[in-house]
């Protein structure tokens, strides 16, 4: 069984949310990224959102651009980021899905990309700019390796493009918070819990929120209604914060941060 | 016995039909195109496909269209015999299709026209567009200040240097330039920074985008706004001739001159169509813009299409003098006719495309556009090749004012 799927159940059994935290692989290096990876699940997270950095990322906000932006000046590259993976695999089991865009999934080839990420050991991607309607190759090639492509729903989807993503997303289902890019946000959305309640209506498949979720109180309200709690921007703010820093004390630091928000999403 | 040498069918006697009529509904030609964007926005590219392909249909939005055109564009633009170029060239004629003429300067407000009657049609309050040399954003701010809506404008740091003079002219046409510092501060970035606003205003905003790239449905819409200079073209070229050209010339940066200049030819097997892109200062990587004839083909802004990408699918820094062709990717269907050899494309230095705006502007009294000045710098190598029986159409996609500056500074003038 996918780690994803196992680790659902896990939760669903003992009715906690997951909580689930975004980093960019590479930012400030990948030492800190593995470092990292394992401190978060010390901390209680319970799958690692790992992005790799893209050139040009058009769903993402100024934070999360320039955490790529860093990672990518020192030439970071996917093959580096996938032999990461592989060696934390000699000491985690944690679920790992990849962000990232389908410019780099696509260069390669699909076939390859994904036979290149299940042996590293990754679980899962999310593909941000690879609407439904484009993914039936990545889909067959992925569902032969009982490898997960997580959709995306926003605010915006249409009632039939619900139905047609609900039924392909394998592992949970990303649902975009805000009509807006990746970032900060002092509030959430008043309409995300009626959303995630509807969503709930057509699909068993579990429903992680995304998008804005920045504060461990956000993450509680969220943790409330939804499987899964995911944040980014404010984990690699502070990730920023500290990047001059020796690694155990930046580790330290953002790892005490991904606690209070998984205390936050557990309620 | 002597072997004889068995030409390969040429692939363009080969197209059918319905090549003319691609994309495909999900906007591919071929193995380009597509949908690669956020599902935040796949809910306002199928809105925009729908009302688009309603008002194509719809007498009344063509009259309207048409109506702007001719009253406030000043269309048709003029087929002019270039009697000096063709002497010094030549060879072939050629004939410079005047698309600097229009108001704003460019042939960029044929597509900003078409876009904001389908936004004012759409009900959206609000534009938000790209812009490399300006061209664009001059021609969208306009469209705003005259249909009376706000307008935003997203232009790389860098282009609004080189660029000043549009930098300015938005302006006074009550548009914000927003200026980009992320990336190269090109426009690419400009491209990825009004995606981002999109993402978050598209219930409200619709965004012109300025070329035939992007995701379905824009290179399949903004080309069909801009086939008008083909179409001129071909009547005007009949009524002048009587036949058909042998060769069109334009230059390609995204493609979308090239495209409305090609694209009403494409079952006219006979006429060759040649696109020029930006060789910039040399072929090494980072030094150019040739996207079609060096790149290889990736996904960047929503389409698939040749890019300039590493092996990661990275984008590649690129190089062009001219701001309008300082770009990384290109439209989908110059892949296509790429691919089916229905166009060729070359390049030219920015050598040759300064040479050639000079010559052009002493020999015919016309200062073109630098983005231009590569089609007939590309023309004036290859004219001489050909027979004066011959005849050649160079989309002359602007005017060349908004570089006079950038000329000056590379010739060693101080304005």
């Amino acid at each position: 069984m996918n780690r994803i799927d196992k680790k659902f159940q896990e939760l669903k059994n003992k009715k906690k949310p997951a909580f689930i935290p975004f980093i960019t692989a590479g930012d400030p290096d990948l030492q800190t990224t593995k470092a990292l990876i394992l401190e978060f699940e010390k901390r209680g997270a319970d799958i690692i959102e790992l992005g790799i950095p893209f050139s040009d990322p058009i769903a993402d906000g100024p934070i999360i651009q320039a955490s790529y932006y860093r990672a990518l000046v020192k030439g970071m590259k996917v093959a580096q980021i996938l032999d990461m993976v592989a060696k934390l695999r000699n000491e985690s089991e944690i679920p790992i899905v990849s962000m990232v865009s389908y410019s780099t999934v696509f260069k390669g080839g699909c076939q390859a990309f994904i036979e290149k990420a299940c042996k590293a050991g990754l679980d899962g991607l999310t593909i941000p700019d690879l609407p439904v309607e484009e993914n039936n190759e990545i889909f067959q090639v992925a569902k032969e390796k009982d490898f997960k492509i997580v959709c995306f729903i926003a605010p915006t989807t249409t009632d039939q493009r619900k139905i047609l993503i609900t039924q392909k997303s394998q592992g949970f289902l990303y649902y975009i918070s805000v009509v807006g890019i990746t970032g900060v946000r002092d509030k959430i959305p008043e309409d995300v819990l009626q959303n995630i309640k509807s969503l709930k209506q057509i699909t068993d498949t579990p429903i992680s929120v995304g998008f804005g979720v920045s504060t461990p109180d956000h993450a509680k309200m969220i943790g409330k209604a939804a499987d899964g709690v995911i944040v980014g921007s404010a984990i690699i703010r502070e990730v920023e914060k500290y990047t001059n820093e020796p690694l155990e004390k930046l580790v330290e630091k953002v790892g005490a941060f991904v606690g209070e928000l998984v205390l936050g999403a557990k309620g | 016995m002597r072997s004889t040498v068995v030409k390969p069918k040429l692939l363009q006697n080969l197209i059918m039909p319905e090549e003319i009529n691609l994309p495909d509904t999900m906007g591919h030609f071929g193995r380009f195109g597509g949908k690669f964007v956020p599902e935040t926005i796949m809910p306002a590219l199928e809105e925009l496909e729908k009302a688009y392909l309603e008002a194509r249909n719809d007498p009344a939005f063509q009259a309207e269209l048409d109506y702007y055109l001719k009253e406030y564009v000043g269309r048709p633009s003029v087929l002019y015999y270039a009697e000096r170029l063709t002497k010094k060239f030549g060879g072939a004629k050629i004939y410079l299709k005047r698309e600097d003429l229009n108001h704003t300067g460019a042939h960029k407000i044929n597509n900003t026209i078409g876009q904001i009657l389908l936004a004012k049609r759409m009900g959206k309050k609000r534009i938000i567009a790209e812009t490399g040399a300006g061209q664009h954003g001059v021609a969208t701010a306009t469209a705003a200040a005259m249909f009376g809506i706000e307008c935003d404008v997203y232009m790389g740091e860098e282009d609004m240097r080189r660029q000043a003079l549009n930098v300015f002219r938005m302006k006074l046409l009550g548009t914000r330039v927003i200026p980009v510092t992320s990336g190269s501060k090109t426009l690419k970035d400009a491209t990825n920074e009004a995606f981002r606003d999109w993402m978050a205003s598209v219930r409200y905003t619709h965004y012109i985008l300025g070329s035939v790239v992007g995701p379905h449905p824009y290179p399949m819409m903004v080309r069909n706004f801009q086939t008008v200079i083909g179409k001129e073209v071909k009547s005007q070229i009949m009524e002048k001739e009587n036949r058909l050209p042998d060769y069109l010339i334009a230059c390609v940066g995204g493609g979308s001159n090239s495209m409305g200049l090609f694209h009403p030819f494409i079952e006219d097997r006979e006429v060759r169509m040649i696109g020029v892109e930006a060789g910039g200062l040399g072929p090494e990587i980072g030094q150019h813009a040739s996207t079609l004839t060096s790149g290889k083909i990736g996904v960047l802004h929503g389409s698939a299409s040749y890019v300039l990408q590493d092996d990661d699918g990275q984008t590649l820094p690129v190089h062009s003098i001219s701001a309008g062709l300082d770009y990384p990717g290109v439209g989908p269907e110059h892949s296509y006719l790429k691919d089916i050899g229905r166009a060729e494309y070359v390049s030219i230095t920015d050598v040759e495309a300064v040479n050639a705006f000079q010559e052009c502007a002493r020999l015919e009294g016309i200062i073109p556009a630098l983005e231009a000045s590569h089609a007939i710098a590309y023309t004036m190598k290859f004219a001489p090749t050909l027979s004066s029986d011959k005849l050649i159409v160079i989309c002359l996609s602007g005017s060349g004012d908004k570089d006079s500056f950038e000329v000056a500074k590379k010739l060693g003038y101080t304005i």
